[in-house]
């Protein structure tokens, strides 16, 4: 890794280099993996299943190309600028349609800006992905503070609230007045919290997790059997699904020495999100049966960026600046401010729970764009990148 | 590890034994010998560790702080020594034996007073045998301690399936009841036809089964983490409400407890959901040491008193040391344990502290450092038959490893009641 040139703007192009004795040491340690004994049952209900993350392993020490991060992310255009203290890494695609839509787009975890690689020419190049000019988007992709190339904060603080201060600082510094915001996973976090604070130039936000519902104090209607349908998936994953959440929320150091120190370690918390996107991973490496985008190289690209970068325990750091900022919120016992400008909202069915176009329009008075697609999951932008640019794209279009 | 078979070879089996039921039943004696390859890569993965940056705080509400880490983890690899704690695993008679399919290790000790009242004592995560070592000597050989010959015990200590030197279920099913079982079993094998059981932690959760089973023969049992919450209590404290309105003092010191401990137990949360997904703890012992040092007890998370272990590097009267934390965390390591010890949280569907309805003979010994301090009122309704109450002034959740001696008076204590009248 490396910065060069600094520039008025503070903003200074930034190259990957990722020196050969990081991948060899990274390499070793996954050939000399320690395993525990197998799980005890069939399915995933005991965790990441042995076999899975043997055949990852085997599949990231053998047949893995290690230059693939290097290359995907060096062929864009990448920048860091240091805000509010934490050096910020970000990818910057202006569109060759100069009248194109700013749009920050954010992604979550345990994902990075590898999730959201494969929209970047749907999004900034329409027209070569049967889209038009009136499509185009300048399209920037921040890295989180504690994740991937941006900066660990080394103070406390850097909440959702904070971040979202420092993307609309962002695009102030790339000279866009008028702007649009995405985001899924802690990027839908981002971006609803983007659109209460309502920075000047933020025309709209869209996403496709619906965050005022996990962990609201009182939970959403079940009159309908959409409604009783998302109900019971929000039970299922806070039962046994949200493990990563509890620890990642209150622990990050303690579960942080097992993801600095042990690969393989860090390869199972990081695959062991919701159901939907584990077996479809999970497919990929047993039955060779990725899923959309969800391919063996893609998987294992986002694990060696969370490993050569170092940010397990900084990227689990972030969920306890979001307990943190929650438990405030809830002795303050304050509602955040309405946000009333422009909402879109696209519901897609691997989701960990599909959120009914009902509370959609609950949770935001003006949601302009709501639309349920057939494929995909919580990794949408990541798995099903062109249908995900196709819903951007409708999202934003009445703001244009 | 080595096992030596002392007993005469077994012939192979006839067709006509191996039946579905068949066990062996055989006790091997059981040496501790880890080969100095395992050794050797500890001390070159502790070498090798890769850091996280430090905490963005300066206290230890994010978890086990990097500079205690970092300090363990030098003295780990330069200081500790295995061999010593190796040496005082095979200065007691160990032994494995097969119960229900798995290899149950056990440390076996008899007191020279032959009528000494049998007990099995049951260790907890993320503890081991190593927790109750410092007891082996205090209760079969009371009269070196101070006590009377009247109160002698023939000791059982054994490893929970999954942990230690025992075996690792291959199936699901191994929860506290099945461990109960297991137990009973054992000490019969060993021809005690009339015994005690004590446990905390995991163990008094054993124990709590081993009073709902009540097999013939089990005298009583003693926990110091009795499970002793009225339902409606219990249900108000896991929701996180305001203390009932009704609660006296005790009552409500106790709920406030309660309420602090569930914000303290999302390692348990972890594992009783995700138990495989731990691969970390299994690939690097730094991983393991701070996964099993953040349990929390009264006075911190991680536990004031483990804390205050790791700052003692010596002992005059068997106060918890640096080398004993060590001891339990790489026999943890060595034996490969950290995900199969885990799994007993998914196992395990009941609830933390509710009342069980325990009927038999029930001793508690209320430590002030565990996770909420039992008052008389809710122990004398969990336990309607309570022989033996007492709210001592030191320990907390370990309170075998902080404060034995403390842990052995209990102990007599507890069941000398007891013995008077089985002995008339």
């Amino acid at each position: 890794m490396s910065t060069t040139v600094g520039t008025a703007t503070g903003i200074q192009p930034f190259n990957i280099e990722i020196p050969e004795e990081r991948i060899d040491d990274l390499r070793r340690r996954i050939a000399t993996t320690r395993w525990p004994s197998k799980e005890l049952v069939e399915d995933r209900s005991q965790g990441v299943q042995l076999a899975t993350l043997q055949e990852l392993s085997r599949y990231w020490a053998d047949d893995y190309d290690f230059g693939r991060i290097e290359a995907r992310l060096n062929a864009l255009p990448q920048f860091t600028t240091v805000i509010d203290g934490v050096d910020i890494h970000f990818i910057h695609v202006r569109s060759r349609h100069e009248d194109a839509l700013p749009l920050i787009m954010t992604h979550g975890w345990p994902g990075s800006v590898i999730e959201l690689l494969e929209t970047v020419g749907p999004l900034t190049d329409p027209t070569a992905y049967g889209g038009t000019p009136e499509d185009a988007f300048h399209l920037v992709l921040p890295s989180l503070p504690g994740y991937g190339f941006s900066g660990e904060p080394k103070e406390v603080g850097w909440d959702a609230g904070r971040t979202a201060q420092a993307w609309a600082e962002l695009m102030n510094r790339l000279a866009y007045t008028r702007y649009v915001a995405q985001g899924g996973d802690l990027g839908a976090i981002v971006a609803d919290v983007l659109g209460r604070q309502a920075p000047e130039g933020l025309l709209g936000i869209h996403m496709n997790l619906l965050v005022t519902t996990l962990g609201a104090p009182t939970p959403p209607p079940g009159d309908t059997e959409e409604e009783r349908a998302a109900l019971d998936a929000i039970n299922t994953f806070t039962t046994s699904g949200f493990g990563y959440f509890l620890e990642q929320s209150t622990r990050p150091q303690t579960i942080g020495y097992s993801l600095l120190d042990s690969p393989v370690g860090l390869a199972a918390w990081l695959l062991d999100h919701d159901t939907d996107s584990y077996y479809k991973i999970s497919g990929a490496f047993v039955d060779g049966e990725p899923v959309g985008n969800l391919t063996r190289d893609n998987i294992v690209d986002n694990i060696t960026l969370y490993w050569l970068t170092g940010t397990g325990a900084s990227a689990a750091r972030w969920y306890w600046e979001l307990g943190q900022a929650q438990a405030k919120a809830h002795a303050a016992g304050q509602a955040p401010p309405d946000a009333s400008l422009p909402v879109g909202f696209t519901t897609f069915p691997g989701e960990i729970f599909r959120a009914p176009r009902s509370w959609v329009e609950k949770s935001y008075p003006n949601v302009t764009y709501f639309n349920e697609v057939e494929r995909g999951g919580h990794f949408a932008a990541w798995e099903e990148p062109e249908l995900f640019s196709d819903e951007v794209r409708a999202a934003f279009r009445s703001l244009r | 590890m080595a096992e030596k078979t002392t007993a005469a070879p077994r012939p192979a089996p006839l067709p006509a034994e191996l039946d579905a039921g068949a066990e062996d039943s055989t006790i091997r004696p059981f040496t501790v010998e880890i080969p100095e390859a395992d050794l050797r890569e500890l001390r070159a993965r502790i070498a090798a560790t890769r850091w996280p940056d430090k905490e963005t705080v300066e206290d230890d509400s994010q978890g086990v702080p990097l500079a205690r880490m970092q300090d363990l983890a030098r003295y780990w690899l330069t200081e500790h020594d295995w061999r010593k704690c190796e040496a005082r695993l095979n200065a007691v008679p160990n032994f494995i034996t097969e119960i229900d399919g798995v290899d149950i290790h056990f440390i076996h000790v008899r007191s020279k007073h032959e009528d000494a009242l049998p007990i099995v004592v049951c260790h907890g995560w993320p503890g081991s045998i190593v927790e109750q070592l410092k007891l082996i000597g205090r209760l079969t050989d009371p009269t070196a301690h101070g006590a009377s010959a009247s109160d002698a015990f023939h000791v059982v200590i054994p490893s929970m399936p999954g942990y230690g030197f025992s075996g690792k279920p291959k199936s699901t099913g191994w929860g506290p009841e099945r461990m109960a079982q297991a137990w009973d079993q054992l000490m019969k094998r060993l021809g005690y036809s009339r015994y005690v059981a004590q446990g905390g932690d995991w163990g008094a959760f054993v124990v709590d089964q081993l009073g709902l089973q009540a097999p013939d023969g089990l005298l009583a049992i003693h926990t110091n983490m009795p499970a002793t919450v009225p339902a409606d209590v219990d249900k108000a404290s896991q929701a996180g409400e305001p203390p009932p309105a009704n609660l006296s003092a005790d009552e409500r010191r106790a709920y406030e407890q309660l309420l602090r401990t569930y914000r303290q137990v999302e390692y348990a949360r972890y594992m009783a959901a995700r138990p495989q997904t731990l691969y970390g703890i299994t690939d690097s012992p730094l991983g393991l040491a701070a996964w099993l040092l953040d349990h929390n007890d009264a006075d911190g998370q991680p536990a004031a008193a483990v804390l205050a272990g790791l700052d003692r590097t010596t002992s005059a009267n068997g106060e918890l040391t640096r080398d004993e934390i060590l001891d339990n965390i790489t026999l943890y390591w060595l034996t490969n344990t950290g995900v199969s010890a885990s799994r007993l949280y998914w196992e395990y569907k009941g609830g933390f502290f509710n009342a069980k309805g325990v009927s038999i003979p029930v001793a508690v010994s209320v430590f002030p450092g565990e996770q909420y301090q039992a008052p008389r009122s809710w122990t004398e309704k969990a336990y309607p038959n309570l022989i033996y109450f007492n709210e001592v002034d030191q320990g907390g959740h370990f309170a075998a490893w902080e404060e034995p001696e403390v842990f052995s008076h209990e102990l007599r204590a507890a069941f000398r009641s007891l013995r008077e009248w089985s002995l008339s």
